[in-house]
């Protein structure tokens, strides 16, 4: 299972902006409040898929737009897989 | 609009990041080649570089950083001195109608770095590890198109590649714009052409020296790359401000004839009509800003075609980029930061590490302290590109 | 006031080398789009592509030019080749330094770069590749002037010579540019057009990686599909068009066939996103009008629009935005169609592509259509010209662009009504 630690990392990978505290309350902030847009959010999503050895499917990845919401959905495919 | 004028400049050089220290540090002939400290060079063909200090990146976003090559982010840093020497605020807004201002870059090796890397990723690990990136990092419009985007600038964008005289192509280009009606041009061009991939392509060329970089010495041998660049704010001169350079006050471009022709190489031909543009006498040159390829026979050619124009030892030619190496599409834009700055002060900078200089040439090798008003830029591209550019203070 | 007009044309296209081949191609509405068989594509997303069944020494190269250049610059020659020819204009007699030559490329040599990459980098194991392993011609590969360079050997042009690389709007600023240079004097005759060769690993993986490109493999030949409501992203294509472009009273002296004139162009630039397009097309919309300005021409005189229509949800929309912007009503009437339904998207070719295109449909009064074109979609609701080629009486032709790094160009050709 990917923890939100695991999420830090790979977005840490993807660039911080200056203006964002990963280690604050990020689990319910949209991805793009977190400076994260549309192709920083492909490229999230290809490095959990790597990590976790799932497949997101595309049509998914419109409504994964926070952390718990990403985390949740991958671990969901873990837990299935 | 009579002729267009610079009112900023940004450098990021081996030597300097930072215009003012660039330019101290060039007229106390400061040099910023050294070893290839990015990887392992032994075995390549060349054994000095200009790398460019690490630390002008640090005000790039981390969010701009990983979306980038080196080869942007030299022009990100560049263009925001370029901006605030203009009296304008790159965080904005602009004085400019968001229409009326576009960014123009000259390209050369784009972004090889970003590019070998994800390379490599695609063919060691597999497709699905290219970044998203890739697409956006890579390409030689990928510095025009961020500069766009992160100051706002809306007008004719473009990007020109001419190897080593696509700067001066860049330049022109933008006066074109300002021709028809745009007010103002961020241009210019940089370059990092250091990765190991693009060295080894460079040094495919044959034209590196594993020696030191003597342009128009009598032991020349070839040249050495280097990477950074200027950038440029070119103005139709309508604003009111308190920075002007100097003149943008003429241009021309040949291109060298197919080989085997028989024909003259069109070097004399681009001067000539780049003087003639700028509506001015040979001799009223104060300066030749050389190309200085640093091969013999180019040399040579080179120095024939000034002493064709000038007379032999007619004018003080220099080539300070023999202490930063061949920039690419940089270097010329580099040439024009410093025959502005020699324009302002009243200095010619000199040209570093040559002993025994082509006795026809009156080559600068110490600074030397004279008004210059009038300096020619000449850029060759390797494949037959002659530029000339003529700026008047 | 010059002005510029066209009097050659060389294409290099999927589906048909050669204008005739490719205006065939257009006007029967087929499509070029099919498996990827330039590599092995089985591990990537999309693995489908418009390729072009080209042979340099069966169109006039020499073995050697064809194992040293790279296949984008062999197009580029093959069509300069062509058009020399058309135009009829004997090149060893002008002035050479009144010759120039643009050339536009989105990605240049990537096709060479990537294959020389794996000898000198022993199969991506070394990154500090060797260089005893380059061959002599990885410069040209490394810097795009390459191209423009062989294309002025091949015409012996002296005057100014550029490579222009604007993503995908080369093939249209490529051309902007040449024109720019005989308006104003700089050139009489410029070679110019645009050329790219990206069906390689890296290109097809990078566009992946975004989900740019259609996924439908298995219906190759519908993939492209502009404007319908299910389309999936853009076919990646490749291929080349070069034209001779003159000064319109030289071309008249010697009697040169003209096809049109090129009578407004201009770039914006979206300032936006380097992938992202807004929906509401405002700077598309501000090119087009600038254009038209310059050619002198209202709206409503337009009588084809050839789209970018690359066949992604986000350009489809934005682009169909752009032309309401500004062309009002008119863009309800006009015919408006894309070749990327037929040919995929060659990135920074394509738009020389498009411009071979309209300067055909002037030369025949034929709109070419939009191949594809089942499933209405609310956001794109103008004339698409589905399926099949139709007769219109033109004069003015408006074609746009649009790229990454926010690049939007647009360019009218005209011809004088009878």
């Amino acid at each position: 299972m990917l923890t939100i630690e695991d999420l830090k990392q790979v977005l840490r990978q993807c660039g911080v902006d200056e203006s964002v505290d990963l280690d604050a309350d990020i689990l319910d902030v949209e991805m793009a409040e977190l400076g994260y847009d549309s192709l920083a959010v492909l490229e999230i999503l290809a490095r959990l898929q790597q990590r976790s050895g799932t497949v997101i499917p595309e049509d998914a990845v419109a409504d994964l737009v926070t952390p718990r919401l990403l985390l949740d959905y991958v671990n969901y495919l873990i837990g299935v897989a | 609009m009579t002729a267009p004028v610079v009112t900023g400049i940004g450098v990021v050089a081996p030597n300097g990041v930072g215009t003012e220290k660039f330019w101290s540090n060039v007229l106390s002939g400061q040099t910023g080649l050294g070893p290839v400290t990015g990887f392992e060079a032994d075995g390549y063909p060349v054994r000095q570089v200009g790398e460019v200090p690490d630390e002008f990146g640090e005000e790039i976003p981390n969010r701009l950083g990983v979306q980038t090559d080196r080869w942007t982010q030299l022009a990100m840093t560049a263009t925001v001195e370029a901006l605030r020497d203009a009296g304008i605020d790159p965080a904005g807004p602009l004085p400019f109608d968001e229409y009326d201002i576009a960014v123009i870059t000259a390209s050369s090796s784009g972004g090889n770095e970003f590019g070998q890397r994800e390379i490599s990723q695609l063919w060691s690990e597999g497709p699905e590890r290219v970044t998203v990136y890739q697409s956006i990092a890579w390409f030689y419009a990928a510095t025009t198109g961020q500069l766009s985007i992160r100051h706002k600038m809306r007008g004719p964008c473009g990007v020109v590649v001419g190897e080593q005289a696509g700067g001066l192509d860049a330049l022109a280009q933008s006066r074109r714009m300002l021709r028809t009606g745009t007010k103002a041009v961020v241009t210019g061009g940089t370059e990092a052409p250091l990765s190991p991939y693009a060295l080894v392509c460079q040094g495919a060329s044959g034209l590196f020296t594993d020696g030191d970089y003597l342009p128009f010495d009598t032991g020349a041998s070839g040249y050495v790359p280097g990477e950074g660049g200027a950038i440029l704010m070119l103005e139709d001169g309508t604003r009111d401000t308190s920075t002007v350079y100097g003149t943008m006050a003429g241009y021309a471009a040949t291109f060298d004839p197919r080989p085997g022709s028989g024909r003259p190489i069109g070097l004399l031909r681009a001067a000539i009509g780049a003087l003639k543009d700028a509506d001015i006498d040979a001799s009223e040159v104060d300066v030749v800003f050389a190309d200085g390829c640093g091969i013999p026979s180019r040399d040579a050619e080179e120095a024939k075609v000034l002493t064709e124009l000038f007379g032999p030892r007619g004018v003080p030619v220099t080539v300070p980029k023999t202490m930063t190496g061949r920039l690419a599409a940089g270097g010329a834009p580099l040439d024009v930061a410093c025959a502005l700055l020699a324009m302002r002060d009243g200095v010619i900078p000199p040209t570093v590490g040559v002993r025994n200089p082509l006795p026809d040439l009156d080559l600068v090798t110490e600074a030397r302290p004279v008004p210059v008003r009038t300096a020619l830029v000449l850029a060759r591209g390797f494949g037959g590109f002659n530029s000339a550019l003529v700026l008047r203070n | 006031m010059r002005t510029a007009v066209i009097t050659g044309i060389g294409v290099v296209a999927p589906g048909g080398l050669g204008t005739k081949a490719f205006w065939e191609l257009l006007t029967d509405g087929r499509t070029a789009t099919r498996p990827i068989s330039l590599f092995d594509a089985s591990a990537f997303r999309s693995r489908i592509a418009a390729e072009c069944d080209f042979d340099g020494t069966r169109n006039g190269l020499t073995e050697r030019e064809v194992s040293r250049l790279d296949r984008a610059a062999q197009f580029a020659l093959v069509c300069a080749d062509e058009a020399m020819a058309d135009s009829g204009l004997e090149f060893d007699e002008v002035d050479p330094y009144r010759v120039g030559v643009a050339i536009g490329s989105a990605v240049g040599a990537t096709t060479g770069l990537e294959d020389e990459y794996l000898v000198v980098s022993s199969q991506a194991r070394d990154w500090v590749v060797d260089p005893a392993k380059a061959v002599p011609q990885l410069y040209e590969y490394l810097v795009p002037s390459s191209f423009a360079a062989e294309v002025a050997w091949r015409c012996g042009a002296e005057g100014p010579v550029t490579t222009i690389s604007t993503g995908c709007t080369s093939g249209l600023d490529a051309i902007g540019h040449a024109v720019g240079m005989i308006e104003a004097g700089e050139a009489d005759i410029m070679v110019a057009g645009a050329t790219d060769a990206p069906i390689s690993p890296i290109t097809v993986a990078c566009f992946d990686a975004i989900k740019a490109t259609s996924p439908d493999n298995d219906d190759a030949e519908h993939a492209s599909r502009p404007f319908d409501r299910t389309r999936k992203g853009f076919v990646l294509g490749e291929g080349a068009a070069v034209f001779v472009v003159e000064e319109l009273e030289s071309a008249r002296r010697r009697g040169a066939h003209v096809y049109c004139a090129i009578s407004g162009f201009a770039t914006r630039a979206n300032a936006y996103h380097m992938t992202g397009l807004k929906p509401d097309g405002r700077e598309m919309a501000e090119a087009i009008d600038v254009a038209l300005r310059r050619a002198g021409r209202q709206a409503e005189r337009i009588g084809y629009v050839n789209a970018h229509g690359s066949g992604t949800k986000q350009n489809d929309r934005h682009e169909t935005a752009a032309f309401k912007r500004s062309l009002g009503a008119h863009a309800y009437r006009v015919p408006v169609s894309s070749i990327k339904s037929m040919v995929g998207h060659s990135l920074g070719a394509i738009g020389s592509l498009e411009v071979a295109a309209c300067a055909l449909a002037l030369e025949h009064q034929v709109v070419p259509p939009t191949a594809n074109l089942h499933h209405a979609d609310p956001e794109c609701d103008l004339d698409y010209v589905p399926h099949i080629a139709r007769d219109v009486e033109l004069d003015t032709v408006l074609t746009v662009g649009s790229g990454f790094g926010g690049f939007q160009t647009a360019m009218v050709l005209t011809r004088d009504a009878a």
